[in-house]
């Protein structure tokens, strides 16, 4: 019997779907209002240097690559598996375009993070 | 041969005639921006990786009206994110029995937003701390 590769990539839809519920809105407010904004004083915290050393530290970098990783895996599957109900039938080039993508952005989130240095 | 001209249901717009399909698609939908958001920090990273003026560059596109606009947008589409992440996970999940009784989908729900709204505030503190 051929094995699915559900479990697994459901996981990582589920894993990837509870850390953006429990802080993706926060990350977008920082980021994207707060920050461009200047509110709460979040521009200083965003800093060149401050979010280097973020990205330097063994725990931040980890945290920067699930919240990316994570963040597309769960889209991903999400979005794959709606496809059918926009009458779009699942085939190699849908499954490759949603979960090829998010495995692109999983290297090249962990390259980059990488190429920072520690 | 004849080109058969089989019926097949139009299936545009299926989801608009009941409530909880709509809730349904505008839950699938939120992927979509869970993704752009997703790429907005891949950009942000391979921009902190180019060093200090390319990382300002990415903060200063943010600044532009129109990413704010859609940031916006988005927060509110994460906080949906948030809240029907949370209202489905008692289907998802075993159920939880405490002390004899069976943990109600609502108290499961509540703990989830509480615990979204606890970590999101808090990291916001641990930010603000490290950086000082």
């Amino acid at each position: 019997m051929k094995r699915s590769t559900q479990p697994p990539l459901w996981l990582l839809f589920g894993a990837g779907g509870m850390l953006s519920a429990l802080i993706g809105w926060m990350l977008v407010f920082l980021t994207g209002v707060a920050a461009p904004l200047d509110l709460f004083g979040v521009r200083g915290m965003l800093s060149y240097e401050n979010v280097l050393a973020f990205a330097r530290n063994p725990i931040g970098k980890l945290f920067l690559f699930a919240v990316v990783a994570l963040f597309m895996w769960h889209a991903a599957h999400r979005i794959y598996h709606t496809l059918h109900d926009f009458g779009v039938h699942p085939g190699p080039v849908a499954w490759l375009s949603c979960y090829g993508v998010a495995l692109a952005v999983t290297v090249l989130s962990a390259f980059r993070l990488l190429a920072l240095g520690f | 041969m004849a080109i058969r001209r089989t019926y097949v249901r139009p299936m545009a717009g299926w989801w608009k005639r009941n409530a909880f399909f709509k809730r349904y698609m505008a839950r699938e939908v939120t992927a979509l921006f869970v993704a752009a958001y997703a790429l907005v920090l891949l950009a942000g990273l391979a921009r902190l990786s180019q060093g200090h003026d390319a990382f300002e560059q990415w903060l200063d596109g943010l600044r532009s009206p129109l990413s704010i606009a859609f940031h916006i947008l988005l927060l509110a589409i994460f906080v949906y994110h948030t809240y029907s992440w949370f209202t489905i996970m008692p289907k998802t999940m075993a159920p939880v029995v405490v002390g004899g009784k069976r943990l109600s989908n609502a108290a499961i729900t509540g703990m989830g937003l509480a615990a979204s709204a606890v970590i999101g505030i808090g990291f916001f503190v641990f930010l603000k701390v490290l950086a000082a």
